[in-house]
C-alpha cells in the first residue's frame, strides 16, 4: 500500500458522493490545576517539574476531583443545550503507551456528565450567510497525557526514534471532550461546517471562559472522522484523522480526506477504518494504524473515585451564569452597529469583537472604535503574527486617543504613532505622547513663525500663491509639517498661510 | 505489676504506652528491645523484608526527648511498630513483594503512615505479603514464605503473613495490615492475634498500592482487641487525598473496646458460613466460643445470607479486573525493574519483558482473567453480573443487620496449613477467604480474634466478627467482651502459648 492514494479533485467527488462528519475536540480546560491532583497546569516550565504522586500515578496515589474543571464542563455542556447527568462515573481506559503514567487514562464512557445538545453555526455561502445545526452527542471530562519527544529516526514517531523523552507536565491537565452526531446533509459545504463548528466551539469556551484556547500551545485538538456514500447508500466507512490543531486544518483535513475518499471508491477500493496523521505543511494525511482490529480498551468505572452526582439546584445556579451565546450576540451587534455583513465578518475574522464592543462601551464612537481596531491594529497584529488582545493595545487606550485626537491635540498620524509606543512597551497614551513628545503644535505664533520660514525659502511659491494659485499653499503646508515634525494640523496651517497672504479659497 | 524486669517484647501496647508515659521505661529501650528480637528469630520467621534499625532508634529518641520535653504525645507514642510493605514510606524501599517494584523508593508517605508518625508510633520496619496482595499463605512472595511462628512449617495466612507473623513472634506488638478480600483477618485467625478491616473509606487509602481499589481497606493488627483498637484510633479518619474515604467521626473504638459489653446485644450466626468444609476443630471452638457470647448476655441467632454462597465467585471476577487495570502501571517505564532495554528493542517490548519477568504465577494469572473479564463482549457476563452478586451480598448483609447487631462466623475454614501444600492449586488457596470475602465485596466492618486451639493439631482458630458500615465499635464491644472472657478462662491470652522460638 502507498503512503498516498491519488486524489479526485473536491467538486467531482461532491458530484459522486455525500460526506459524513463526526467531529470529536478536545480542549484544555483553563483551570489553576489538574483533573485530579494539585499541581499547575501553566504551559511551559522545565520537562517534569509540574509534576506529583498523583499525576505520576506513582503506585499508591490516588484522584481527587478538581471541582472547577466539573463546573466547567457543566457550563460548557449547558451552553451547547445539553442534559446534564444527574449522576455519572469516571471510567478507566485501559491501555499500554509510555505517555500514560498508570497505563490507563481516567474518563468518561457510557455515563458523560453532558449529553443530547447542539450548537447552530454559520457558514458564507455565494447565496449568503447559511446556517447549519449540529448536534454534540457528549461533552466529557478526561485528563491529558504527557508529551513525548521522539529523538532520532526518520518519523518523528515513536517507531525507529533512537530514544524518547517523555515530559508529564502535561499529564493529568484536565480537558473537555466535545463529541458531535454524526453530521450529514453538509455536502459540498463540509469543510466549511468543520471549521466553522471547531470556530464556534473556541468562541464559546472563551466566551464562557472555561478556556482561553490557546490553539498554537496544541490546547484544542481536534479529531477528524469523514466518510463517504453514494446518494441513498449506506453511509461508507470512516477514517479518522487526529490531532488537527488549527482551524484552518480542520477545514483542510476534510476535504483533503473527501478528495483521498472519493479516489478510493471511484477506483472500486475500500476505504479502510484507520487513524491517519494530519501534515499542517502539506495539507494531507497519510495512515497511522489499522483499526480494523479494534483496540479493546476495557473501559471499566474509576473504583478510585465516586460518582459525581451535580446537585440540580447548582446546575440552575451555573445555568444563570451562562453569556450571551457568542451566536446571538453577534447577531445583536451588528443591528446595533448598523453595518454590513461583510463589515462585520471583518471584525469577526480580526478578532475585534471584543475588543470593539468594550471600546464603544467605554464611550468611543462606534465607527471610531471599528476604525481602529480594524485598521492599523489589526494590520500590525497580523504582520506580527499575534492575536488582536495580545498587541497590549486596551480600549482605554483608544478611548483616551480618542479623547486626544477629538481635542486637537493629536492628528491621526500622531495617534498612530502614540500606539507604536504603547506596542512597544513605552507605556500608555499620555506617557507615550510625553517621552516621544507627540502633540500637535496648535500655538499659532509658533506656527506662523514656522510658516513665515518656509515663504522665505520659496519666495516663488509665495508669489504664485499671492496671484491666486491657492492649489500651490501644499508646498508651504507641506514644509511647515516638515519642521514640525508632523505634529502641527495641516488645515489649520492652511488657513494660517492663506490668512497670511491675505488669500481666500 | 511493674514492668522493669519484665520481658518488654511481649508486653502490648496498652502497656508499653503507660510504662513510657509514667517514664518506666524509654521508647529507646522499647525499640532496640524488638529489634533485638528481630534479630534473634526473623532468620526463622521471616516476617520482615526489611528492617529500618536506625531509622527507628532515631524516630525512638525523638519521642523520648519529646516526652521529656514535656509535649502532649498521642496514646500510642513511643510504641514500635511493623508496617505492611504494601504502604509507601518516604526513602524506603517497598516492593509489595513484587520483583517488579525492586529498586522503588517512594518520594511520599501513605497517609497511613503519615498519621502512625504524627502520632509518635516507631516504625519498625516492612513486612512480607504474598505479591501484591494476592495470596493466603505469603507464599507467593518474591522474597520468600513467612513462617508461622506456632509452627515454622506452616503458613502465616496471607497476603499479610508477615504482619500476623511479626506479632505473633513477639518481634512488634502493633502492625499495619491490608485486607482486600481477608489478608488481615485471615493472617489474624491462623497466628492467634487480632485483625480488623474496618469500613471500606474508614481509613485511607492514600500511598497504599492498590491490589483492587474497591476492595483494599487497610487497618489494624495486634495482639490484643485493646491495643487493636488504639492503633484502629490513630490510623482511621478522613482523609481529602482519598475520595472513597469517609466524611463522617470515626466510631468510638476505644471506648467500646473498654466496654467490652454484650449484655442485650443480638449476635447473627451465619449459615452460609459454618457446618460442611469447616474444619472439626475449627467449628468446636467457634461454637464453644457462641456459647460463651450466650453466657455474656447476647442473644444468638441463626440468620441467612443466601447469596455468600457466589460471593467467591463474585470475588474473583472483581479483584483480577481492577488488579489487571491497577497492575498496568508497573511497565518498567518509570520505576523498579526494567528489563530487555538494549537500545534496540521497542517499548513494547520492553514492557512485556519487564513484566514478564518482574510478575509471579499468581499475579499473572489474576491479571490474565481480569483483562479477560473486562474484554469486549464479555464485560456484562463477568464483570457486569459480579457486580449484581456484590449488590445482592450488601443487600443480604443490611437484610441480617436489620434483625441482629453483628454477624459472627470462623474467619477461615481451616487452621494454618503447611507451607507448599496449596500452593499449586489456587481453588484450594482461594477457599481459604470464603468467610472473609462477603465483608470486603459489601464494604462492612470485621474483625478476627482468637477463640482457642484446634484440638486436632494445636493451632489457633479465629472468629470472625462483622458489623455494619460504620459500626466498627460494635467489633471491639463484642470483641473485648469475648476475649476477656477467654482470658478469664485461660488465665492468659491465648498467644502466650505460642512455642517459644
Amino acid at each position: 500500500m502507498t503512503a498516498t492514494h491519488d486524489t479526485v479533485p473536491f467538486a467531482e467527488a461532491i458530484a459522486a458522493f455525500d460526506p459524513v462528519l463526526g467531529l470529536e475536540t478536545h480542549v484544555e480546560l483553563g483551570t489553576a490545576s489538574k483533573m485530579f491532583c494539585g499541581c499547575p497546569t501553566m504551559f511551559g516550565g522545565a520537562a517534569n517539574t509540574h509534576v506529583c504522586p498523583v499525576c505520576l500515578g506513582l503506585p499508591g496515589s490516588l484522584p481527587v476531583v478538581n471541582r472547577t474543571a466539573v463546573e466547567s464542563t457543566i457550563r460548557m455542556g449547558l451552553a451547547l443545550n445539553c442534559r446534564i447527568a444527574e449522576w455519572c462515573r469516571f471510567a478507566r481506559k485501559n491501555y499500554f503507551y509510555p505517555d500514560m503514567p498508570k497505563d490507563y487514562q481516567v474518563s468518561q464512557y457510557d455515563e458523560p456528565l453532558c449529553f443530547d445538545g447542539y450548537l447552530d453555526v454559520t457558514v458564507e455561502t455565494p447565496d449568503g450567510p447559511r446556517e447549519f445545526r449540529v448536534e454534540i452527542e457528549r461533552v466529557h471530562m478526561e485528563e491529558d497525557t504527557g508529551k513525548l519527544t521522539h529523538a532520532g529516526g526518520a518519523t518523528g514517531r515513536i517507531h525507529g526514534a533512537d530514544y524518547s523523552l517523555v515530559d508529564y507536565n502535561r499529564a493529568g491537565i484536565p480537558l473537555i471532550e466535545i463529541v458531535t452526531k454524526p453530521i450529514v446533509g453538509a455536502g459540498a459545504l463540509a469543510p466549511q461546517v468543520a471549521r466553522a463548528y471547531v470556530t464556534e466551539l473556541r468562541d464559546l469556551m472563551r466566551a464562557l471562559g472555561v478556556s482561553d484556547v490557546r490553539m498554537e500551545e496544541g490546547s484544542l485538538r481536534c479529531d477528524v472522522n469523514v466518510s463517504l456514500s453514494r446518494p441513498g447508500e449506506p453511509w461508507g466507512t470512516r477514517s479518522e484523522t487526529k490531532n488537527v490543531n488549527s482551524l484552518r486544518s480542520v477545514e483542510r483535513a476534510v476535504l483533503s480526506e473527501i478528495e483521498r475518499q472519493a479516489a478510493v471508491l471511484r477506483d472500486g477500493g475500500r476505504v479502510i477504518q484507520e487513524t491517519r496523521h494530519f501534515h499542517e505543511d502539506t495539507g494531507r494525511s497519510t495512515p497511522g494504524r489499522s483499526k480494523e482490529q479494534a483496540e479493546d480498551y476495557r473501559y471499566f468505572p474509576e473504583p478510585d473515585l465516586v460518582p459525581v452526582a451535580p446537585p440540580r439546584d447548582w446546575v440552575e445556579q451555573l445555568r444563570a451564569t451562562l453569556p450571551e451565546p457568542p451566536a446571538a450576540r453577534r447577531a445583536r451587534l451588528r443591528a446595533e452597529w448598523g453595518i454590513s455583513d461583510h463589515e462585520f465578518q471583518t471584525l469577526v475574522n480580526a478578532g475585534a469583537l471584543d475588543l470593539v464592543e468594550q471600546t464603544i462601551a467605554a464611550g468611543v464612537d462606534s465607527a471610531a472604535a471599528r476604525k481602529w481596531w480594524t485598521g492599523e491594529l489589526a494590520r500590525t497584529a497580523n504582520d506580527r503574527g499575534v492575536e488582536l488582545a495580545a498587541l497590549g493595545v486596551t480600549p482605554q487606550h483608544i478611548k483616551r486617543l480618542e479623547e486626544l485626537v477629538g481635542a486637537g491635540s493629536l492628528s491621526d498620524s500622531l495617534a498612530r504613532q502614540v500606539l507604536e509606543g504603547i506596542i512597544a512597551g513605552e507605556g500608555d497614551v499620555d506617557e507615550v505622547v510625553a517621552s516621544r513628545g507627540l502633540a500637535v503644535v496648535s500655538d499659532d505664533a509658533a506656527l506662523l513663525e514656522a510658516i513665515d520660514a518656509a515663504l522665505a525659502e520659496q519666495p516663488d511659491v509665495a508669489d504664485k500663491i499671492r496671484g491666486g494659485k491657492v492649489q500651490a499653499a501644499g508646498a508651504i503646508v507641506g514644509a511647515v509639517m516638515k519642521a514640525t515634525r508632523g505634529q502641527a494640523d495641516a488645515a489649520k496651517v492652511r488657513a494660517l498661510l492663506l490668512e497670511r497672504l491675505g488669500v481666500s479659497e | 505489676m511493674g514492668i522493669i524486669g519484665a520481658d518488654l517484647v511481649r508486653q502490648d501496647a496498652a502497656t508499653l504506652a503507660r510504662a513510657m508515659a509514667e517514664g518506666e521505661v524509654s521508647s529507646e529501650e522499647v525499640t532496640r528491645a524488638h529489634l533485638d528480637r528481630i534479630g534473634e528469630v526473623d532468620d526463622r520467621v521471616h516476617a520482615f523484608l526489611q528492617v529500618l534499625s536506625t531509622e527507628a532508634l532515631d524516630a525512638a529518641r525523638d519521642i523520648d526527648r519529646r516526652r521529656a520535653a514535656g509535649e502532649q504525645l498521642g496514646p500510642l507514642a513511643g510504641v514500635p511498630i511493623a508496617v505492611k510493605d504494601v504502604l509507601t514510606m518516604t526513602g524506603v524501599p517497598t516492593t509489595c513483594g513484587s520483583r517488579v517494584l525492586e529498586g522503588w523508593r517512594p518520594p511520599y508517605d501513605s497517609t497511613v503512615v503519615e498519621r502512625l508518625r504524627a502520632g509518635g508510633l516507631v516504625i519498625l520496619g516492612k513486612t512480607n505479603m504474598d505479591e501484591f496482595a494476592m495470596g493466603s499463605s505469603t507464599e507467593h512472595s518474591a522474597y520468600g514464605p513467612t513462617h508461622n511462628p506456632w509452627d515454622l512449617e506452616r503458613i502465616p495466612g496471607g497476603s499479610g503473613g508477615g504482619s500476623a507473623a511479626a506479632l505473633a513472634a513477639f518481634e512488634a506488638p502493633l502492625a499495619i495490615g491490608t485486607d482486600t478480600g481477608g489478608s488481615i483477618r485471615q493472617p489474624a485467625a491462623v497466628t492467634g492475634t487480632v485483625g480488623v478491616k474496618p469500613t471500606y473509606g474508614g481509613v485511607s487509602r492514600y500511598g497504599l498500592v492498590a491490589l483492587a481499589s474497591s476492595l483494599d481497606q487497610a487497618g489494624p493488627c495486634a495482639r490484643t482487641v485493646k491495643d487493636t483498637a488504639l492503633l484502629h484510633a490513630a490510623i482511621a479518619g478522613h482523609d481529602p487525598r482519598d475520595s472513597t474515604s469517609i466524611q463522617a467521626p470515626v466510631p468510638d473504638v476505644v471506648a467500646a473496646a473498654d466496654e467490652a459489653d454484650v449484655r442485650g446485644m443480638r449476635i447473627g450466626l451465619v449459615r452460609e458460613l459454618r457446618g460442611e468444609g469447616y474444619q472439626a476443630g475449627v467449628s468446636q471452638r467457634f461454637d464453644e466460643a457462641v456459647a460463651i457470647l450466650t453466657d455474656l448476655g447476647a442473644e444468638v441467632v441463626e440468620v441467612s445470607c443466601p447469596h455468600f454462597e457466589y460471593a467467591l465467585a463474585a470475588y474473583y471476577l472483581i479483584l483480577p479486573s481492577e488488579a489487571s487495570s491497577n497492575l498496568a502501571r508497573f511497565d518498567g517505564m518509570r520505576y523498579g525493574l526494567r528489563m530487555g532495554d538494549d537500545g534496540a528493542r521497542s517499548v513494547e517490548e520492553v514492557m512485556s519483558l519487564t513484566r514478564e519477568a518482574g510478575f509471579g504465577a499468581e499475579v499473572k494469572r489474576r491479571i490474565m482473567i481480569g483483562t479477560y473479564a473486562l474484554s469486549s463482549g464479555y464485560y456484562d457476563a463477568y464483570y457486569g453480573s459480579a457486580q449484581k452478586v456484590r449488590t445482592l451480598i450488601t443487600r443480604d448483609f443490611e437484610a441480617a443487620f436489620a434483625q441482629v447487631d453483628v454477624l459472627v462466623s470462623p474467619t477461615a475454614p481451616t487452621t494454618a496449613f503447611r507451607i507448599g501444600d496449596k500452593v499449586d492449586d489456587p481453588l484450594a488457596m482461594y477457599l481459604n477467604d470464603i468467610a472473609t470475602i462477603p465483608v470486603n465485596l459489601a464494604g462492612n466492618a470485621a474483625m478476627s480474634l482468637p477463640v482457642g486451639l484446634a484440638p486436632e493439631d494445636g493451632l489457633p482458630v479465629g472468629l470472625q466478627i462483622m458489623a455494619p458500615p460504620m459500626a466498627d465499635d460494635r467489633l471491639y464491644r463484642v470483641g473485648a467482651a469475648l476475649e476477656a472472657a477467654l482470658v478469664d478462662r485461660w488465665g492468659h491470652l491465648l498467644i502466650e502459648e505460642v512455642p517459644a522460638l
